[in-house]
């Protein structure tokens, strides 16, 4: 039942640090992937999203750009 | 009705609905994001009581003091209208309409943008306003910042530990930001300044590849493969078409944050008051909740 969700962020963009703070508000488990440190995970990102803002959230497969919390909570169903 | 709707929850809007609240006022809080600007600040070091903190921190506290509060918050929104009729005031959002005896208006400011062609396009696809936020996406490329200010050269200082090369494209003669980041940037080796330059479009495929430049008269292609416009900001006021703005579009206030309509008051950034700082704006937000409460009491 429970989705698989990963956060791509950077550490210095205050929306993720936002997006990621309102996972743990709602005790939802997530994967922190930095693209900042890593190249690979960066194109990961942008070839999911199709452009290069942070953050980007897969929810079970559903992309989410930015921190949208209506969009979020709708995936999560929360 | 409300007795009071805040438009805005940056320093301004909370500040004034933490006092509205206190005050025990039926408030109704609207906003597209918390913190505003202070969200997306670096470091704070001027905050008096924190000799350090970042803006997402400081924004986050914010947020818990207004949320101690029973208040009524709708986030995501934006205002489409805000406009007076007898004793109402009528705020239409994207989302919804409501009404309420008074206003304070804490909608603060945005980027502004360069408004030549490919900008739309290659948002977040190369092109962003947050180099707080994406600077490291950039790790290796070569990119340009367009701007001559403190904030184009901050993003630039953010860009010189990641990018390959960076470019600033500045439309004046010399750069005006702080000399001790001017120092920065001169120092540097992988900076190209490029004066008197003015950005005449953003060209890509799917993402940015480049950026046409104007300088001496002539046009050359610049290939970057990032675009951080830092060119200053404009303020949240296009949907108050009755009220009194200065000539850069900033809300008229008295030292009362009375707006030029009995009732609708304003605060923080998209005011005229001078000097625009998280600490000033919190204490402008204090004082139009207050004045909204002289207000009520009288009427």
């Amino acid at each position: 039942m429970d989705k698989k969700v990963l956060v791509y962020s950077t550490p210095t963009c205050p929306y993720c640090i936002r997006a990621k703070q309102f996972l743990k508000d709602n005790s939802v488990a997530f994967e922190d992937i930095d693209v900042s440190i890593n190249q690979a995970v960066a194109s990961e990102m942008v070839s999911k999203s199709g452009q290069m803002g942070v953050p980007v959230l897969d929810i079970g497969g559903e992309i989410i750009v930015g921190f949208d919390k209506e969009r979020i909570k709708t995936a999560l169903g929360l | 009705m409300y007795d009071l709707i805040i438009i805005g929850a940056g320093p301004a809007g909370i500040t004034a609905a933490v006092y509205a609240a206190r005050k025990r006022m039926s408030l109704l809080v609207i906003t597209r994001d918390i913190g505003g600007q202070a969200a997306i600040s670096g470091d704070i070091e001027n905050y008096t009581g924190y000799q350090f903190i970042t803006g997402p921190e400081l924004a986050a506290k914010f947020e818990e003091h207004m949320r101690r509060f029973d208040i009524a918050l709708r986030e995501n929104e934006e205002i489409v209208e805000l406009k007076k009729t007898g004793d109402k005031i009528l705020v239409k959002t994207n989302k919804g309409a409501y009404e309420a005896r008074t206003a304070i208006i804490a909608s603060g400011k945005r980027s502004r943008e360069l408004n030549v062609p490919g900008e739309k396009e290659f948002r977040n696809k190369g092109l962003t306003y947050c180099a707080t936020c994406d600077a490291p996406l950039f790790s290796a490329k070569a990119v340009a910042v367009i701007g001559g200010g403190n904030s184009a050269l901050d993003a630039a200082l953010q860009l010189i530990k990641i990018a390959k090369h960076t470019y600033i494209i500045n439309i004046a003669s010399s750069l005006t930001g702080d000399a001790i980041m001017r120092e920065k940037i001169n120092e540097s080796e992988i900076v190209t300044v490029f004066n008197n330059t003015q950005v005449t479009a953003i060209f890509g495929d799917k993402f940015v590849t480049g950026i046409k430049i104007k300088r001496e008269g002539k046009e050359e292609d610049l290939s970057v493969e990032g675009v951080f416009i830092e060119i200053g900001l404009i303020p949240n006021s296009e949907f108050t078409q009755e009220i009194e703005r200065n000539q850069l579009g900033e809300i008229k206030v008295n030292c009362r944050n009375e707006t030029n309509i009995p009732g609708v008051f304003a605060a923080g950034d998209v005011t005229d008051v001078p000097e625009k700082q998280i600490i000033i704006a919190a204490g402008e937000g204090s004082k139009a909740a207050l004045s909204v409460f002289r207000y009520l009491s009288r009427a």
